[in-house]
């Protein structure tokens, strides 16, 4: 490669990458990928942390390797490919979380295991990773990851400050005495319906704020 | 008997896959548009899930869980010198049969039933990567079902629960689309919200003792 083409890691339009799905590509709340994992974890701040830092991870690695082997996948057994790709990753991610924190590894079940089969890195490798460099590829990858973690802690945030009184497993409200003065915890916070509505009730707030969002 | 017709129950009803676990949410919210496509996909589903579902319970049963090669070598069963546990491996082994059958499958039908192929066919490649076939293979080992007729019967239950789930939500999306709804709620604010509701109202069946 030659000195004029390469561009600087971090340049403008590599940075765009990276921020853009924290506002208007983000995707869960514009691009509605990724749900299953994302309602299903978010009861809790911690679990939903763990699995947001997963979740980048895969994104960021499975985005590069695709990119790297782009040109040598067939394309009608491409998704076959990918997902061996990703699979292989998500194996790596359980072992440690198994072996690092295995009370959260407990938490989450199955939903590592789903991970594989998370829209949001299929959709990027489909939508990116196959027609760029490895590197743009990467930091899309973690930029689409990021987004995803920035919805999963809102929602962790607010379900378990809503719906158990603590946060990260500290009891907040017990501490600051709103007990004492009659407050009840909202028990349908922590159910999984409430997580649904809380996503919607996300996605009316980002899209009153952007009109350019609103769907016909 | 009366145990395979409880898990199947339970998995339409009870542990619906979408609005106990959320499996499936994106293509529910992408296709649930119209009845017509929504039927074509919950149909789908509900054909992979059963065909994958025993697929992998024999592997998990026969190849991966720990001790299961027994078969081969007592030395490697249970007990034995060298016990094998190849669970690390399920992840890769479920979604590598999934995906090799999808395509499968795809392949028979565009070649033998163009006319199913043109119904059915886009729908397929968006089966490889829905959650809810994934999850059916996932849930079927952490519940460690006894046979394969209980293993079948939850994978009929959970695809007939999901097809149930998006000929509902379609149902309503059709009828919404006359209605009113705030701007920026349109389209998937408040498919999000409907589920939410509906989600609400099968909390009922929790109550039903199987």
């Amino acid at each position: 490669m030659s000195k004029q083409e390469k561009e600087p890691l971090f340049s403008a339009k590599n940075m765009k990458l990276l921020t853009a799905p924290f506002g208007q590509n983000n995707p869960i709340t514009v691009q509605i990928l990724g749900i299953c994992s994302a309602l299903a974890v978010t009861a809790k701040l911690k679990p939903a942390f763990v699995m947001a830092l997963s979740v980048i991870v895969v994104t960021g690695f499975s985005s590069m390797i695709i990119s790297l082997i782009r040109k040598g996948i067939p394309n009608r057994i491409r998704i076959i490919v990918q997902l061996v790709v990703v699979a292989a990753l998500v194996i790596l991610v359980d072992q440690v979380l198994k072996a690092f924190v295995y009370d959260v590894s407990k938490q989450l079940s199955v939903f590592v295991g789903l991970i594989i089969t998370n829209c949001i890195i299929m959709g990027r490798i489909e939508a990116f990773a196959l027609g760029n460099k490895p590197w743009p590829a990467f930091l899309d990858g973690v930029g689409n990851g990021m987004g995803y973690g920035m919805i999963l802690i809102i929602l962790g945030f607010f379900r378990e400050l809503l719906g158990s009184g603590t946060l990260w497993g500290y009891p907040v409200l017990e501490k600051i005495g709103l007990y004492n003065i009659g407050y009840v915890n909202n028990g349908l916070m922590i159910l999984p319906p409430m997580a649904l509505i809380c996503v919607g009730l996300i996605i009316w707030f980002q899209r009153s704020r952007n009109k350019n969002l609103i769907e016909k | 008997m009366e145990n395979i017709i409880s898990i199947f129950v339970r998995s339409i009803f009870i542990d619906n896959m979408v609005f106990a676990f959320f499996f499936g949410m994106c293509s529910y919210i992408a296709v649930s548009k119209s009845v017509k496509t929504a039927m074509g996909l919950g149909i789908a589903v509900i054909f992979v899930m059963v065909m994958t579902v025993p697929i992998n319970y024999l592997l998990n049963e026969y190849v991966l869980s720990p001790g299961a090669l027994g078969w081969i070598n007592p030395e490697y069963g249970p007990g034995g010198a060298h016990e094998i546990d190849l669970s690390f491996l399920s992840f890769i082994v479920f979604i590598a049969v999934i995906a090799s059958f999808v395509q499968l499958v795809e392949m028979v039908v565009e070649k033998f039933t163009p006319a199913l192929y043109n119904q059915l066919g886009i729908f397929l490649p968006l089966i490889a990567v829905n959650c809810a076939i994934m999850g059916g293979s996932l849930f079927m080992q952490e519940r460690d079902y006894a046979s394969l007729g209980e293993a079948t019967a939850f994978a009929a239950g959970s695809g007939i629960g999901w097809w149930l789930a998006i000929i509902l939500m379609a149902a309503i999306r059709e009828k919404i689309t006359y209605s009113n709804v705030p701007a920026p709620l349109r389209g998937a604010g408040i498919t999000f919200i409907l589920t939410g509701l509906m989600g609400i109202a099968f909390m009922i069946f929790m109550g039903v003792q199987l």
